[in-house]
Parts: structure tokens; C-alpha cells; sequence
């Protein structure tokens, strides 16, 4: 019997965070997909305030919110470690963990949320720049200093948390017909992308970019022709 | 090394409202300074360059930004006064997953009080009651959400409790009426010097909004 399950969705960045995580540390788990527009009632009974995933549950307990998990995570299996011992530091990662849980909602692909690649015209616009001034915020605060991560020379929680970035960005880009990150205005950014994907885990554990690209086009489409 | 630790705030915000608190609880000695938001000072502007925000705490120099955080390292700094977050992790993970659900609604809601009107502020009204409600089925028959003492989610979300007259007068409802359990868990928290001495006076508050409603032209 798996101690650890995990409920989730294919296409959600908050998902991968969890998965991350636990494949980083080498715990096996079960993982449990969810179709998100018919979510069982198993996941809202272990999370019945915002009945969303992931959900991690722990020898029956469930956890909830993709950045407290990770955390919780990390106090029960704390090697190898994904967040600084030293407490200013882990403050300064929690920190950009919460700036990227902020921001990166537009990035979520749960069909009441992103606006980039449901809107056009005016609501897009303004998703474009609200995400063109988080990547420079990234780039200007975050990656300061030429660091490999955004903790330094280990990847982290923090670069965990900003995953949708380095890897989901580009599917919608494409699928809404736009260019928004561009590696020549973002250098570090694109290095810290790359630096990232680059991290065996992760490279093994990324969503199928294709699948995920037909899956918006046909979202978008179905979503303008309904307009 | 003597530490130094300097406070910026605005004394409405329930924000920098959780940072006084945890630092009165643990005794740590800081310096207070208020913060004009329509003038921002230097200081604030270089301590904390994203958000451009207070609170703002800084220890010996080096900024930490976000209440929740600076909870969170106040709690861990000064791990041996007054722990606030539990020992255990699944506690914990608990206790961090209601502060984040205070972070996601309360104020969101709040506002919709005090800056709606009609069926906008109706629905806000009741999200916000749905939420407290919420909370008080988690405070159970504790008398705090920590516990047999103050901890994390109550540190959290007290501050709110001084906005709550400053809601029921701009949405002509009571909350104590519907939520009695958790007005009594409030007002057991201000029974503690470290909360009472952190919360402005409800009227005040109100004062202020209603000085706010001026400004921003809301009725």
C-alpha cells in the first residue's frame, strides 16, 4: 500500500512542483489524475475549502496548497534539501516562492483562469504585460548575481515555483499566437530556464509539450467561436 | 552582537498588525516606524524594490518582506520565546494552510465591504461570513487556534478583528450575529497585552475608512 499519494492534472504547473519535490528526495508515491472539470469525490473530501489539486495525503492525512506542501515535504524527508537552512535566506526563498504563486496564476490552465490563451484584444493585452512585468522582475530582483538558480549553485523550491515559466510559458505563447519572453531582453532568465531543464529530474519530468499544445488550441478555438 | 531591528508599518495595516504582535510576544525589543504610503520613504523604497509595500521588517540591517514570512522568521529567529508554529509537521502544514486561506479571502473580502455597494457588496457579505465560518469550525472548542496559547493562524487573523466595525457599518450587518465564536476568540486574544497593544481601536479604523471613501470618491 503506498504511504504517499498525490492528486493532480497533467497540465498543471502547481502539480509538477509536488512532483518535483518528491522525485528529487526519491519517494515513491501513487499518483492519483484528476479530470478537473469532473473532480472526484475523493479530492473534495480531502480538500473540501478550495477542492482543487494537487493534494498530497500522507498516511491518510491530506496536505493542500502546492507550496506548502513542498514544505511539508521537505520536514518530513529533509535530504537532499530544497530550502536554505539559514533562516534569512529561507525567508528571502519563501519570499520569491510567494511572488511566483502570485503572478503566475495567469499561467494556471484550469479554463477559469488563463486569460492569455482564452482572451484576445484588450484583456489579453493586459495579460501580456502583466506577465512581461513579472519576467522582469525576475530578471532584474531575482537572478541578480549570475546564480546557476535561484538559490545559488542547487535548485530549490524557489525554481520549483517558477517552473511554469521555464516550460509551460512557451506552450501557451504558441498556442495563442504570441511572443512574450524573448532570450536577448531576459539573459538571465534564459539561462536560469535552460540551467533548469537541464536537471535530470526535471527534464524527465516535464508535461508532453505537444499534447498540452493541442489540447490550448483547441481550448482557444472552441473559446473564440463560442464569443 | 546587541541585534537591530527596525519595524516600518502603517498603523491601519493588519499586515504589519501580525508583525507587532509576534515581536511583542516574543519580547523582542524593535524600533517602530510609521510609514506616510502617499509619501513613501527611501528607506522603504530600497528595503523592498518589488512590491514597494511595508510591513517591512529589518534585522541588522537586511530587509525580510511579507507578513506571513516575516511571521514565519520571527517564529523561527526567535525559536525559544513563545513558539508560534507547531513542532509537528502535519500541525504545521495545517496551521500554514489556514494562514494562507486567511491570506486569500479575508481581505479581498473585507474590501468588497467597505468599497461595493449594492449586489456586489451583498455577495462579499456573504463570501466573507462563508470564510469566518469556515474559520470557527476550525478553531473548534480551542481556545485559540494554537492551541491552549496564541499561535500562528491566531497571530494571522486577530488583526482583522480591528476592521470588523469599519465592515459592519459600510455593509449595515453584524458579523457577531452570525459568527459569535469567533468574536469570543477575538476578544480572548485582546485580553493579551502583545494583541491589545497591536490593534488600533475599532473606531479609529472606521475613521480611516471612511476618510479612504472620501478620497477615493466612494459613497
Amino acid at each position: 500500500m503506498a504511504v504517499v499519494k498525490l492528486f493532480g492534472a497533467w497540465t498543471s504547473p502547481y502539480f509538477y512542483r509536488v512532483i518535483w519535490a518528491l522525485k528529487l528526495k526519491g519517494i515513491p508515491y501513487e499518483c492519483i489524475e484528476e479530470d478537473l472539470l469532473n473532480k472526484s469525490p475523493l479530492l473534495l473530501q480531502y480538500n473540501p475549502v478550495h477542492k482543487k489539486i494537487p493534494v498530497l495525503v500522507h498516511d491518510g492525512k491530506p496536505i493542500c496548497e502546492s507550496t506548502i506542501i513542498p514544505q511539508y515535504i521537505e520536514e518530513i524527508w529533509p535530504q537532499p534539501s530544497l530550502l536554505p537552512s539559514d533562516p534569512y535566506e529561507r525567508a528571502m526563498a519563501r519570499f520569491w516562492i510567494k511572488f511566483a504563486d502570485d503572478k503566475l496564476i495567469l499561467l494556471a490552465l484550469s479554463p477559469s483562469i488563463s486569460k492569455m490563451y482564452r482572451a484576445s484584444g484588450e484583456e489579453q493585452e493586459k495579460a501580456v504585460k502583466y506577465i512581461l512585468e513579472m519576467l522582469e522582475t525576475m530578471e532584474d530582483h531575482g537572478l541578480i548575481g549570475g546564480k546557476k538558480f535561484f538559490g545559488g549553485d542547487k535548485i530549490s523550491m524557489v525554481d520549483m515555483a517558477f517552473g511554469a515559466v521555464a516550460h509551460w510559458l512557451g506552450v501557451i505563447e504558441d498556442a495563442a499566437g504570441l511572443k512574450i519572453f524573448e532570450a536577448h531582453k531576459f539573459p538571465r532568465l534564459q539561462s536560469w530556464i535552460q540551467n533548469f531543464k537541464e536537471v535530470p529530474i526535471i527534464k524527465e519530468n516535464l508535461t508532453d509539450r505537444d499534447k498540452m499544445f493541442a489540447l490550448l488550441k483547441r481550448r482557444r478555438e472552441m473559446l473564440l467561436a463560442s464569443k | 552582537m546587541a541585534d537591530e531591528l527596525v519595524l516600518l508599518d502603517f498603523w491601519p495595516s493588519p499586515f504589519g498588525m501580525r508583525v507587532r504582535i509576534a515581536l511583542a510576544e516574543k519580547g523582542i525589543k524593535h524600533e517602530y516606524r510609521e510609514e506616510d504610503l502617499r509619501n513613501k520613504s527611501a528607506l522603504l523604497l530600497q528595503m523592498n524594490p518589488v512590491h514597494k509595500k511595508i510591513p517591512v521588517l529589518i534585522h541588522n540591517g537586511k530587509p525580510v518582506c511579507e507578513s506571513l514570512i516575516q511571521v514565519q522568521y520571527i517564529d523561527e529567529v526567535w525559536h525559544d520565546q513563545a513558539p508560534l508554529l507547531p513542532s509537528d509537521p502535519y500541525q504545521r502544514a495545517i496551521a500554514r494552510f489556514w494562514a494562507d486561506f486567511v491570506d486569500k479571502k479575508i481581505y479581498e473580502l473585507g474590501r468588497k465591504i467597505w468599497t461595493t455597494k449594492g449586489e456586489e457588496q451583498e455577495t462579499g457579505k456573504k463570501e466573507f461570513i462563508e470564510c469566518l465560518k469556515l474559520l470557527e469550525g476550525e478553531l473548534g472548542d480551542k481556545p485559540y487556534f494554537g492551541g491552549e496559547n496564541l499561535g500562528y493562524v491566531d497571530v494571522v487573523l486577530v488583526p482583522f478583528y480591528s476592521w470588523f466595525l469599519a465592515y459592519e457599518k459600510c455593509g449595515n450587518f453584524s458579523i457577531e450575529a452570525e459568527c459569535p465564536k469567533l468574536i469570543a476568540w477575538a476578544q480572548r486574544c485582546l485580553q493579551k497585552e502583545s494583541v491589545s497593544k497591536s490593534l488600533p481601536d475599532q473606531e479609529k479604523v472606521y475613521g480611516f475608512v471612511l476618510q479612504l471613501k472620501k478620497i477615493f470618491g466612494i459613497e
